[in-house]
């Protein structure tokens, strides 16, 4: 896109016209889970297409489209959970686990699951 | 990406939560993570507009694949090797001097990915798809593209099953032109119906 298209929009509609499609590598992987799990024949499509609705619809959702992959997790999660292949305590307990490890981990180490130092809490003594 | 600031190990809330699903669907046998990165490198990196702008240049020069396009536009894309992973069916909605389309999902972002790669942010907003289908003049003006007041805007609204693939007018000027050439002018906007095909410099 050139400089007199990206100028062209005006204000009302988002700014941030070449942005790119991830801002952050979690949502990337978000995504890339998504469609995999889609070939993998966990879901259709359609059935994606209308968690996803769902969350995006919740009044609150920002205007410039920022959190639009925090809804699209929230409703990853939502799919998982109904179908029993992630429950939300397990989520919780091992998303905590990894905070914890990363948080253990010095800078510039790879952050494993192992490096956290309360595995006993929630799943993680479990897992890895 | 765009954490470029110094910081210890700290995983944000979100980033910790996917690395939870990621750790339990691996453990299911559900997703591979080295099949993950392929997933997203291609996203990033191979598929994008100009897979689409591909489809309207060859469009433009030949009659007999602008025909077939129009009639079933899966499998005249699906010939040029870029098929959807959904299973979604594409339809080319083509502008005309006194026509002319603009997609959107109002639904929540329904985007041929085959095609166009992954959608932008605006489109994915809460207000271009409220505003699309209720003031499509007003919302193309604010992309910067006045139409005579004579021009029909038709509005298609996307779903999970069916994606629409703008395909604008030729620009003149450009009759001795090679595929090649053409598919440069094709934007990305032209395609969602935003914009309209460069014109030759």
């Amino acid at each position: 896109m050139n400089r007199r298209e990206a100028n062209s929009h005006a204000a009302m509609l988002p700014a941030g016209v070449d942005a790119p499609v991830f801002a952050e590598p979690w949502q990337a992987t978000a995504f890339a889970m998504t469609v995999a799990l889609h070939d993998k024949g966990l879901f259709s499509w359609s059935e994606w297409a209308d968690a996803l609705s769902a969350e995006v619809k919740r009044p609150g959702a920002a205007s410039d489209g920022h959190d639009y992959y925090e809804h699209w997790l929230a409703a990853l999660e939502k799919l998982l959970s109904a179908k029993g292949v992630a429950g939300k305590g397990d989520v919780d307990a091992l998303a905590a686990a990894w905070e914890r490890a990363a948080h253990a981990t010095p800078h510039g180490k790879p952050v494993l699951l192992q490096n956290d130092p309360s595995p006993t809490e929630g799943r993680g003594g479990r897992i890895g | 990406m765009s954490h470029d600031h110094d910081h210890d190990n700290e995983l944000d809330p979100f980033a910790a939560r996917v690395r939870a699903l990621e750790t339990i669907l691996t453990q299911k046998g559900l997703i591979d993570p080295a099949a993950i990165d392929v997933i997203v490198d291609t996203y990033e990196t191979k598929i994008g507009p100009r897979n689409g702008a591909k489809v309207v240049a060859k469009a433009w020069v030949d009659p007999d694949f602008a025909t077939w396009l129009k009639r079933d536009a899966t499998a005249a894309i699906g010939s040029l090797g870029y098929t959807g992973r959904q299973g979604e069916h594409m339809q080319a909605v083509f502008n005309a001097a006194d026509t002319h389309n603009l997609v959107v999902c109002t639904l929540c972002s329904c985007y041929p990915w085959s095609v166009l790669g992954l959608p932008p942010v605006w489109y994915k907003a809460p207000p271009y798809r409220s505003r699309a289908v209720i003031d499509p003049r007003g919302v193309l003006e604010e992309f910067g593209l006045t139409l005579p007041a004579t021009t029909k805007i038709r509005v298609w609204d996307s779903t999970a099953e069916l994606r629409y693939l703008v395909v604008p007018m030729r620009p003149k000027g450009t009759e001795d032109w090679s595929e090649e050439r053409l598919a440069d002018l094709v934007t990305r906007d032209a395609m969602i119906g935003t914009g309209l095909a460069r014109v030759p410099a």
